[in-house]
């Protein structure tokens, strides 16, 4: 079943093949018939490893095709559907070349939700560089602006990162005994390997994160991308960044991991701190939004860190990585749907320059609503998902009781001070206040069908998060067990 | 090293190909010139039979066959790849070469030069090696000069005069090893030290370097590659490399292993360098023929990885030989593209999206599949070359090669974006667009059932 989920996208693309089908509704209903599949494998999860699946693929490496759930990627799971749904919706009215870019995202789609579900480092690697193509090809194909440039800038960047990954994956696999790529075999006897293999697989990990210093592949590639490859890219393919760091990073180097803790933690802080202050600078509103993706992707690698204490309260850092896989979920929902908004602004104005415009609110009252929703929500107002995540995370940090997490958890509160800052500037400047040079029309309907059900589904883990958090936390005690040993 | 025999039926391979360049050599001298595709077909046939008898040879037990040729996995796998690869060039060729005066001599010089690359890799004794260097050299000069104009005619003689001259030096280094072990076979190969024997395997190096297009032999490749007929091209930065590299790496793990000096390093730092340089190079390449050229020498940089690590990592022959033959597969596919399309120039290329979005796709798999994409057939390749590397202690190797491979990407995505440009109308040879088809497919078959085949074969 979860193969099913996994690749049912890529059989859609197939079906495109056949000339005369309406590309776009093939789409919507491949992602819908997905999403469905995802909620019968939710409502059916029963804890551990569940929906294993191992077939043999390259045994004389020991590499196999071994996917499974747990509670760290189940959510990112649900998530990927969620939001390729919502692409699907929202790009309803593609006029260009539609068969084609519905292919694409279902690839995508395909790669992502693998990806989350892959438990051998050789196929993680294996979608992980796929997802570099497809997104590759729908910046260059469909993006604006200097899109060539932005796209070689993004395919080198990332791939870099992800050779370096795969060399950190060869020193893992040289290092276990018996020899193998597999994530659950790995994880129950870490490898041999010190400080130069977390390196690599941090580099990798980081650059697709992304964290300071290896971020500035992200706001050209951002800005040129088209709104759904933009929140696919932000909403999906960063969060593979934090979910190796989680996945493999954290439990297979568990040694190099404490040992080096406090580097990730200042990483981690630095890129919070930056992030919202560069973000506070742009007057790019796309650019501004992926600055935040920065500062919010910050908050995951400080609490994988913190985790990473082993003096720490263990109570504290359980918490902490909660928050943190609580906080993939909820940017990639908040982050979508802002990258789609920004995706209308686009649509009717074709610009992104925050000092055109002004008083959308009088003439967009619905888009209006729903871009202030994604802005709280992305600041972290309580009632909201990203307060949930962000304050577990900053309880978790400073609940270990160390006086350095202290000061980290600290400062970084201060990230969130920038962040509702600049984002109450671009509702000011942009939806209230006078009108500016540029007019924005209303969202039409399929334009609210795919950002609003986003904005509700924060909404509902913002008010009652007991569900999503109960389903995280098994993952969370295993993973900061298996660190301290 | 198990029996020795004495038994010819142990080369069948090698005799069906022989038979086949033969009787269509003779079957040529007698068919009209519009029946001349005939031959074609006759060294198809000894292709395919060929390919039969090695699945057959490949399930008995290795051998020493006349104390001089090894028939063991390295050979099965150089048979079973130069077989498969000859068969596409010379449906490749059948385009181009039909209802040309000399269609006969086409077929038949890609069937020598195909039989010479084999025994190349096959060679169990110095003097076998430098026969086979021979053979499977002169039919590929005359190749390259076919066509019988200029850039073919100047192609040629660069080609040639820089293989006899490093042939004499490869002679040179066999001859000095003689004097030095007594013997020319393999196998009987003691441990010989100092200088003189470094000075033999550098020799030695300078012809297999020529023949696999690595640094500092490689300055034929592009000129060849661009100057040379298009099928020409793919051939010769195809096939006689799987046997030069079979040939190095035989010779490292019995003869070189013996011989006490720093020959491994030496290696190492010849694929960086070759890795590096054809990278370097290919960057800025506007003809896709020279880019292809130069791309071809990185690739040889990154196949000297595993001969470096001969006989120090177990993953150096599985990693050897999956990555010579998902090479030559991905190559041949990238190749047939430039033949497909008929086009030398990368601005060519735009509209072919448009044109032919099948063509399109295909030829990101062949280029993706160089750069070592998942799930192409060289990524697996790539991934047991790392592997190998770090493993016999060559980490930095693993390091040099990783940047390259992201270096690379640059260029290769140079030829793909023109394609999805507004361009003028383009005319695809069907014949050469099912061979990129083709190898597009096998690339990725090879690379997801990569498990089954080392797992059965390797």
């Amino acid at each position: 079943m979860l193969s099913l989920t996994v690749f049912l996208p890529l059989l859609a693309a197939a079906l495109l093949a056949v000339p005369r089908l309406p590309a776009c509704w093939i789409w919507v209903a491949a992602a819908a018939a997905d999403l469905v599949l995802v909620v019968v494998m939710w409502l059916g999860y029963r804890g551990g490893i569940g929906y294993e699946e191992r077939l043999r693929w390259i045994p004389s490496v020991g590499a196999g095709y071994h996917v499974g759930v747990d509670g760290l990627s189940l959510p990112l799971i649900a998530l990927t559907a969620v939001l390729f749904l919502s692409c699907a919706i929202y790009s309803l009215t593609q006029a260009e070349r539609p068969k084609s870019y519905a292919a694409l995202f279902l690839f995508l789609q395909t790669v992502s939700t693998g990806l989350f579900a892959a438990l051998d480092l050789l196929l993680f690697f294996v979608f992980f560089d796929l997802s570099i193509v497809g997104m590759y090809f729908v910046i260059v194909g469909w993006g604006h602006g200097d899109r060539a440039r932005s796209a070689l800038k993004f395919f080198l960047y990332t791939f870099l990162g992800s050779l370096a990954l795969l060399l950190g994956f060869i020193g893992l696999y040289l290092g276990s005994d018996p020899r193998t790529f597999d994530i659950v075999d790995l994880t129950a006897s870490p490898p041999e390997a010190g400080a130069l293999v977390l390196l690599a697989v941090g580099i990798g990990l980081a650059v697709k994160t992304p964290t300071v210093p290896f971020h500035t592949w992200l706001p050209p590639a951002h800005t040129d991308a088209p709104a759904a490859g933009s929140a696919i890219l932000a909403g999906i393919l960063l969060k593979m960044g934090t979910y190796g760091f989680a996945r493999i990073a954290l439990p297979l180097l568990p040694g190099p991991w404490r040992q080096y803790a406090w580097v990730i933690i200042v990483v981690g802080v630095v890129s919070v701190l930056y992030g919202a202050l560069v973000a506070l600078a742009q007057q790019n509103i796309k650019r501004l939004i992926a600055y935040t993706s920065v500062n919010h992707m910050g908050y995951i690698v400080l609490a994988l860190g913190a985790a990473g204490l082993a003096a720490g309260d263990v109570q504290a850092r359980q918490l902490a990585v909660t928050g943190a896989v609580t906080q993939m979920v909820s940017h990639g929902l908040i982050t979508g749907a802002l990258f789609l908004l920004t995706g209308i602004l686009w649509d009717r104005a074709h610009s992104y320059d925050l000092d055109r415009f002004g008083g959308i609110a009088a003439s967009a009252r619905t888009f209006t609503l729903m871009t202030a929703v994604a802005a709280f929500a992305s600041l972290g107002l309580p009632g909201l998902s990203g307060f949930i995540a962000e304050f577990q995370i900053f309880a978790g940090v400073i609940g270990t009781g160390m006086t350095g997490a202290v000061v980290a958890g600290g400062l970084s509160i201060v990230g969130i001070l920038i962040t509702a800052a600049l984002l109450l500037r671009l509702l000011q400047k942009a939806f209230l206040g006078p009108l500016g040079e540029l007019r924005v029309s209303e969202a039409q309907p399929h334009e609210v069908a795919s950002i609003a059900p986003l904005l509700v589904l924060s909404l509902v883990i913002g008010i009652v998060p007991g569900w999503l958090l109960d389903f995280i936390e098994p993952f969370s005690a295993a993973l900061v067990t298996g660190v301290s040993r | 090293m198990t029996g020795m025999t004495e038994n010819p039926v142990d080369l069948l391979p090698e005799l069906l190909i022989l038979a086949g360049a033969v009787i269509g050599l003779l079957a040529g001298l007698f068919l009209p010139r519009g029946r001349q595709r005939w031959v074609g077909w006759i060294c198809g046939i000894a292709l395919v039979a060929a390919l039969a008898a090695t699945s057959v040879a490949a399930l008995r037990p290795d051998t020493m066959a006349f104390e001089a040729y090894s028939v063991d996995l390295l050979t099965h796998v150089a048979r079973a790849t130069v077989i498969v690869a000859n068969f596409l060039v010379l449906v490749l060729a059948a385009g181009w070469a039909r209802g040309n005066s000399r269609e006969t001599e086409v077929y038949v010089l890609f069937m020598l030069a195909a039989l010479g690359t084999v025994i190349l890799a096959g060679a169990g004794d110095l003097l076998v090696l430098v026969a086979a260097y021979l053979l499977a050299s002169i039919p590929a000069y005359a190749l390259a000069g076919f066509a019988k104009d200029e850039a073919g005619t100047e192609a040629a003689l660069k080609y040639f005069l820089m293989g006899a001259f490093l042939g004499v030096l490869m002679l040179a280094g066999v001859t000095l090893l003689y004097g030095l072990a007594g013997t020319t076979a393999y196998q009987d190969f003691g441990p010989v030290r100092g200088g003189a024997a470094g000075l033999a395997v550098v020799l030695l190096l300078g012809g297999l370097l020529f023949k696999a297009g690595g640094v500092p032999a490689h300055f034929w490749v592009p000129d060849v590659t661009e100057g040379a007929s298009r099928t020409v091209a793919a051939f010769v930065t195809t096939v006689p490399k799987i046997g030069a590299f079979v040939a190095l790496f035989r010779l490292a793990v019995e003869v070189f292993a013996g011989l006490e000096i720093g020959w491994r390093p030496l290696i190492a730092i010849i694929a960086a360098a070759t890795m590096t340089l054809g990278n370097l190079a290919a960057f800025h390449q506007d003809n896709v023929r020279r880019l292809l050229a130069y791309s071809t020498i990185s690739q040889a940089g990154y196949l000297l990885v595993p001969i470096a690590m001969a006989g120090q990592s177990d993953l150096a022959e599985p990693a050897l030989l999956f990555y010579v033959a998902a090479y030559a597969i991905t190559n041949l596919g990238a190749f047939a593209v430039v033949l497909a399309v008929g086009e030398d120039r990368l601005a060519g290329y735009a509209g072919l999206a448009r044109r032919s979005p099948g063509l399109v796709l295909a030829l990101i798999v062949c280029l993706l599949g160089l750069v070592g994409t998942p799930p192409t057939a060289v990524f697996v390749g790539k991934v047991l070359v790392f592997a190998a590397a770090w493993d016999g202690g060559y980490a930095w190797l693993a390091v040099v090669a990783a940047i390259n491979t992201v270096a690379s990407v640059f260029y290769y995505l140079r030829w793909i974006r023109p394609a999805f440009q507004p361009g003028d109308a383009i005319t695809v040879a069907t014949r050469a667009a099912r061979i990129v088809y083709v190898a597009a497919a096998v690339s990725l078959l090879l690379g997801v059932g990569s498990g089954v085949v080392l797992a059965n074969a390797l």
